[in-house]
């Protein structure tokens, strides 16, 4: 295997790292308003991702960062591609981590009310346009002899991406709501189990669907069926689990689903990375939009490094933070000029 | 105006304003090190109350940042997708190795340093500030590499075939020279911001805030103050420094700074120039005589290279018919705003710490309504550093290599760009409103009270609540 076929894989494995962590809380945030019932139990809701999301959004910067410097031809056509849907992701990561710091900070409803609107869109919409990005990548957009897209917004919201961006969102959803029944107790698990397993059947559905259609349509081999086959048992041992009450297997189940849907993707793509609808021969494939052989392999020295090390200490955050949260764990909403507690971030 | 001109815009704007988060993140993430590992060794109370208190502000400032900071990582794929072509293997490399090596330090620490309060023990507890803030510090190294290689290429060649950079030795790219030189100097220039942002919180509180919390707030304004002027020192060291290798590397940013058209010997610098408004001839100036001389090589005879000198000999080089000089009356004033305001900063900060010394408190609202300035003098002297630096670089965008009109995504229409911009620009509008106000509150809203830490029968509690929470 050469240098360029090993970033194809670690590029993958970021974006499986990216969808699975973040993908939980983006389905936490989309839970926020069904969940959280009162102020308390909105803060329990956002609790539970506290101390690990923004550490999650870093897998989407390594991502970029990785396909920047290991497939600039990739990262340059996409990210000039597909600006639009970039821009309104970057516009609902903003104000998204923005609300998880600042909806606690004063104690008015409005405040917060506004705040809760930013997390919630913040967290559909990403999950949304990158099911519809990472679609139309695996299905092929026009890209001309430059490397150029010159297609424009709308061409990207086709029937197989939106079903894409559709499943996606699903995923994220029932993925954040086993999360949110593993990670709280008394009345908010009992409901967060309940809606993982409602929105567990729909989102089988939908994951059904769309695997199938990649696979048969767009360059699917015996590897993809297997993995997109996998994927789909694991969602069904995920929702078995989860009526079981038992959370842990549930999670690992729809781990395994989002993950595994995101390498058959990268394994339908295989060796391509972004194909022309327009000329087969205007296809950025692994070898004409990679780096350079010795760029190559400095960073892979890094990653091979640097990787085993960043997953110990997120790892070990998990850890730390591995104790089920229920509203008396939340301390009162006190002001700042009326100490709450030594808390560092007060409310 | 056309997309290239916009995407221009929308650079300078969305770097200024992430950049007026960064120097407060990258000093503040050291100071409340430094403040949590005082209180780890005296056990002092009032350490542990000033390390929560600051470091509060430092989170609200941290979330924009990283926030803004994406969109610097996008901005190069989505508006300058030719740049990204010809760069990928130098500059790319640098950005991944940013993210993995330092971004997932900065960020997963954090976490563990807000949330884990009461869930570490104390040593651990404290090295957790200690892992992001060397986090912050080697993100801050490896894009000032990624930029010093854009003013000073090194390290790569160009490949004949594809027509892009390929990096040839990664030492080289991480011992530019300019990166060196740089490094400090942006260091000190953060460590500014935020001991002045420490300055004059503290100094607010000893004219208003209550009185059981004023000797924790003397203790601080002492500690920010000499952060500020000791940062001062560093960043003028550095900057002469600085100012030593980009007249030897990039002759016209240093010809720019000082308006400097014809070669000159003994070269003056020139405090205010009233010129006519091409810039092309000067009506007024106060100048000291050899300055320029001393701060671009050290010699005070020595000759410092003229825009129309240098002009001639680029389109020798690098072809007739463009505009080698950056515009003039940017660079000119950009250059004198950052020290301007940067010297005015050291001297109000040092002014404070004579008019506080053996435990007075001043009583000029003069003072008081000067200092309370001080963070933000120094971060507009960081701003200004940056125009300079970036606007001195054109029209290249990786000097002698590539132009800034070639960079620009040829597939990205008019109208996205300006859709980009006007989003972006909004967007940070708004938030900086609530990001300033929200600072404000918490800044006078004073020290938090510090409870008796729970005996151990306490401690297996579980339902005791977070010691944090959102």
């Amino acid at each position: 295997m050469d240098l360029a076929t090993f970033w194809f894989i670690l590029i993958g494995v970021l974006f499986v790292g990216y969808f699975v962590l973040e993908g939980f809380d983006f389905g936490v945030g989309m839970l926020l308003p069904v969940l959280g019932r009162d102020d308390r139990e909105r803060r329990v809701v956002i609790n539970t991702i506290g101390p690990v999301w923004d550490g999650n959004e870093v897998w989407l910067i390594t991502a970029g960062g990785a396909m920047f410097a290991a497939f600039p031809e990739w990262y340059a056509t996409l990210f000039s591609g597909f600006y639009l849907p970039l821009l309104l992701i970057l516009v609902a990561l903003i104000v998204r981590a923005v609300g998880f710091d600042y909806r606690g900070k004063r104690t008015d409803a409005a405040w917060k009310r506004n705040w809760d609107i930013a997390i919630i869109f913040g967290s559909y919409a990403p999950a949304l346009l990158w099911g519809v990005a990472f679609a139309n990548i695996v299905r092929g957009v026009p890209i001309d002899g430059n490397f150029d897209y010159t297609g424009g917004f709308f061409n990207l919201l086709n029937p197989y991406a939106l079903l894409g961006g559709v499943t996606m969102v699903a995923l994220c959803l029932t993925h954040g709501a086993v999360f949110l029944a593993l990670k709280t107790e008394g009345d908010i698990r009992v409901r967060a189990n309940r809606i993982a397993g409602r929105a567990g059947l729909v989102t089988a559905v939908l994951a059904v669907a769309f695997l199938a259609w990649t696979v048969t349509s767009f360059g699917g081999n015996a590897a993809s069926v297997a993995t997109a086959v996998v994927a789909a048992l694991a969602l069904v041992g995920a929702l078995l689990a989860n009526r079981a009450g038992r959370e842990g297997w549930a999670f690992v189940g729809t781990a395994i689903t989002i993950g595994l849907a995101v390498v058959t993707l990268f394994t339908v793509l295989f060796p391509n990375v972004m194909p022309s609808s327009t000329d087969p021969a205007n296809t950025l494939t692994i070898a004409n939009a990679s780096s350079t052989p010795y760029t190559l392999k400095i960073m892979t020295w890094v990653a091979l490094l640097v990787t085993p090390v960043v997953l110990l200490y997120q790892g070990w955050t998990y850890w730390v933070f591995r104790k089920r949260i229920g509203v008396h764990h939340i301390p009162d909403d006190g002001a700042v000029s009326s100490p709450a507690g030594s808390a560092i971030g007060g409310a | 105006m056309d997309a290239l001109d916009v995407a221009r815009w929308q650079f300078g704007v969305t770097t200024v304003y992430h950049f007026l988060f960064v120097p407060i993140t990258i000093g503040m993430s050291l100071l409340v090190a430094i403040m949590q590992t005082i209180w780890y060794r005296t056990r002092d109370e009032k350490w542990l109350r000033l390390t929560k208190f600051f470091g509060k502000l430092f989170l609200i400032n941290f979330a924009m940042g990283i926030v803004t900071g994406i969109v610097q990582e996008f901005q190069f794929g989505m508006n300058w997708s030719d740049y990204s072509r010809f760069v990928g293997d130098v500059f790319g490399s640098l950005l991944a190795i940013e993210a993995l090596v330092a971004f997932f330090l900065e960020s997963t620490f954090l976490g563990l340093w807000i949330f884990g309060w009461d869930r570490l023990p104390k040593p651990i507890h404290l090295a957790t500030i200690w892992a992001a803030s060397i986090g912050t510090i080697l993100s801050m190294y490896f894009i000032l590499a990624a930029n010093s290689w854009m003013q000073n290429p090194v390290g790569f060649h160009i490949n004949p075939d594809t027509g892009r950079a390929e990096l040839n030795s990664i030492g080289a790219l991480l011992t530019n020279k300019v990166t060196l030189a740089t490094f400090p100097h942006t260091f000190f220039g953060a460590l500014m911001v935020a001991g002045g942002l420490i300055v004059a919180v503290a100094l607010w509180h000893l004219y208003r805030g209550k009185d059981e919390q004023k000797p924790a707030f003397r203790t601080a304004l002492t500690f920010g103050g000499w952060v500020t002027v000791l940062a001062t020192a560093g960043t003028l060291v550095s900057g002469d420094f600085q100012g030593k290798i980009m007249t030897e590397v990039q002759p016209m940013k240093m010809a720019a700074a000082e308006g400097l058209y014809e070669t000159t010997s003994s070269a003056p610098f020139s405090l205010l120039t009233i010129g006519s408004l091409d810039g092309s001839r000067e009506v007024f100036a106060i100048t000291i005589p050899d300055l320029l001389s001393w701060l671009g090589k050290g010699d005070i005879h020595a000759e410092i290279e003229g825009i129309n000198n240098l002009q001639e000999q680029y389109s020798a080089q690098y072809g007739a018919g463009v505009n080698y000089a950056p515009i003039i009356p940017v660079t000119y004033w950009s250059f004198r705003m950052m020290i301007f305001f940067g010297l005015a900063a050291g001297a109000l900060a040092l002014l404070t710490l004579w008019m506080t010394r053996k435990g007075r408190t001043p009583t000029s609202k003069l003072l008081l309504t000067a200092v309370l300035t001080l963070p933000i003098l120094p971060l507009v002297a960081n701003s200004f550093g940056w125009i300079f630096t970036e606007m001195g670089r054109q029209p290249w965008l990786v000097f002698g290599e590539m132009l800034t009109r070639d960079g620009v995504s040829r597939s990205v229409s008019m109208a996205e760009v300006i859709t980009s911009f006007t989003t972006f620009t909004l967007l940070y509008a708004a938030l900086a409103v609530v990001e300033v106000k929200l600072l404000l509150k918490y800044a006078k809203g004073g020290l938090p009270e510090i409870h008796p830490e729970p005996d151990d029968d306490e401690k297996d509690d579980a339902d005791r609540p977070l010691a944090f929470a959102y």
